[in-house]
């Protein structure tokens, strides 16, 4: 089925999007002339597959569950904020605090991320085949962050329990976030992920994985001096 | 919230349809800034002739162009919407001076190439009421404005020009303005309003009188002022896009061989000819980006 966002109001589309008839055969969907609107395909939660020809606006596919979105084309700000479950794929580069607050599901970036990329990301995995901007993974708490190209100032600040794995160069590290080893169970989330995005999986050795030091998690009493 | 859009013409072709362009670019910002709007054209420089861009609080266009007359040889005065085109050859120290005696015009900018118009109320509104659609040229800036720092009057809306056939637009908020104010009040800026984009577009100003360049001027800003901002800053040459550290404040650039148009959002830009095909991208943060002659 084809929607037209040129003839169609976007309410419309994303009405029609978020209201799928599950009896129906109805499973593949595609939008045009995306012109970057925001909140396209923003709130669908049925198995459906739609495909975005074109750049879209702020928000697009934000709150994701159970759907396949694919975008041929950049995105804006907040790409699968909060996503819960299903499947983004982004052909282009995306803006800003792409995955943002996302519990679940997969993102994949074909090209780069602007900054705060995985910004308080809570159990997705993005996957940028890119590079990502300053401040990325800040406050992360769980989930996994795959970089295959390189991470900007400050990567990881004040993570919790989400790891990250990076393939080039990390331009400074944020407070308590640190070098992890890799055991093998680290070694098999990458090659799950990896193979999800068609990356070869020879390629994991060349991954440094980090993640939380732990030493923001408590008051430490050296410090009191500071408050 | 602000929205903050530019458009520079690589090719010759597109200038009669400058106006056309940027009144899409504003109309699709409409959302971002509400409470007023403004925009800088750039035309073809007319020797030894200056454009001075005025807000007029009057309707008697002919009264004003006989009163200056007494005082100016060979004006030639023009009137859309509220504003005036005051072109004539006087330079600018003597014209603003005269200026000064008539509290009913108040001055937005001037140059040999440069016009500004601005004024409250919804953008789609003002570009209607100035006919932006018609207006020809190499480049252009615009902003729609929604009030943070100052009152919403025409003296708080963009664009800012506070230098020859200068201006800047602003996402976003200095906050250490008052003093800047203050010291670039001392080296003879002139800065009317208490809007921190107005300090901005001062400093600016006072960087180029200095000999610097604007990229220099602009990279230096980055040290001395204080705030969240994305700007676009026009100079007769051209254009130049910076986003603070942080980089809060979004931009978009698309690049085409045609032309170079820059916004807050890329709806903005979506009815630009080609540009789907374009080169786009976000300016990296703390970077001085610029294009022109």
């Amino acid at each position: 089925m084809n929607l037209n966002l040129k003839k169609e109001s976007l309410r419309k589309v994303n009405e029609t999007l978020q209201s799928i008839d599950r009896k129906s055969n109805k499973k593949i969907f595609k939008i045009s002339n995306p012109d970057g609107n925001h909140a396209i395909c923003a709130g669908l939660k049925d198995e459906i597959e739609v495909t975005i020809d074109g750049h879209t606006g702020y928000y697009c596919a934000g709150m994701n569950m159970n759907a396949n979105i694919i975008v041929n084309g950049n995105v804006g700000t907040g790409v699968a904020e909060n996503m819960m479950s299903g499947t983004v794929h982004v052909k282009g580069n995306a803006s800003q605090s792409a995955g943002a607050t996302a519990h679940g599901g997969t993102l994949i970036i074909d090209g780069d991320t602007s900054s705060r990329c995985g910004i308080s990301m809570k159990g997705i995995d993005i996957i940028v085949k890119g590079s990502v901007g300053h401040m990325s993974a800040f406050m992360a708490q769980s989930g996994n962050l795959v970089i295959c190209g390189d991470a900007g100032d400050a990567l990881g600040d004040s993570i919790y329990e989400a790891n990250i794995f990076i393939k080039g160069k990390v331009k400074s590290l944020g407070a308590d976030c640190e070098e992890k080893k890799m055991n093998k169970k680290d070694q098999n989330i990458l090659r799950s992920l990896l193979k999800k995005a068609s990356i070869n999986e020879s390629e994991i050795k060349n991954f440094k994985m980090y993640g939380s030091a732990r030493k923001l998690y408590n008051f430490n009493i050296d410090n009191v001096s500071e408050y | 919230m602000c929205g903050i859009v530019g458009i520079y013409l690589k090719n010759k072709k597109y200038n009669s349809q400058l106006g056309k362009f940027l009144t899409g670019m504003m109309n699709n910002m409409a959302t971002r800034g509400p409470d007023s709007a403004g925009f800088a054209i750039y035309s073809s420089e007319k020797k030894k002739k200056y454009k001075y861009s005025v807000c007029s609080n009057t309707d008697q266009v002919k009264e004003i162009s006989k009163k200056l007359s007494k005082h100016v040889k060979d004006i030639k005065v023009k009137s859309i919407s509220d504003h005036l085109i005051i072109e004539t050859a006087m330079k600018p120290k003597k014209f603003i001076e005269i200026l000064k005696n008539h509290e009913e015009l108040s001055l937005v900018g001037y140059g040999s190439c440069i016009e500004i118009f601005k004024q409250v109320g919804n953008p789609k509104d003002v570009v209607k009421n100035f006919s932006l659609e018609k207006f020809s040229g190499s480049h252009a800036i615009g902003h729609t404005r929604m009030a943070t720092e100052s009152a919403i009057t025409t003296d708080g809306s963009h664009p800012y020009s506070t230098g020859e056939d200068e201006c800047l637009v602003h996402n976003g908020s200095l906050s250490n303005h008052n003093n800047l104010r203050r010291s670039l009040l001392k080296k003879g800026i002139e800065i009317k309003s208490m809007n921190d984009t107005e300090v901005a577009a001062g400093y600016i100003s006072n960087g180029l009188s200095d000999k610097k360049s604007l990229k220099e001027t602009l990279l230096d800003g980055l040290k001395d002022l204080d705030g969240f901002y994305t700007f676009i800053s026009g100079t007769k040459n051209g254009m130049a896009i910076v986003r603070d550290e942080i980089a809060c404040k979004p931009a978009v650039v698309a690049e085409t061989k045609d032309y170079v148009a820059i916004a807050s959002e890329f709806q903005a830009m979506a009815h630009l000819p080609n540009v789907n095909s374009a080169k786009i991208f976000e300016p990296e943060p703390g970077k001085v980006y610029s294009w022109g002659k």
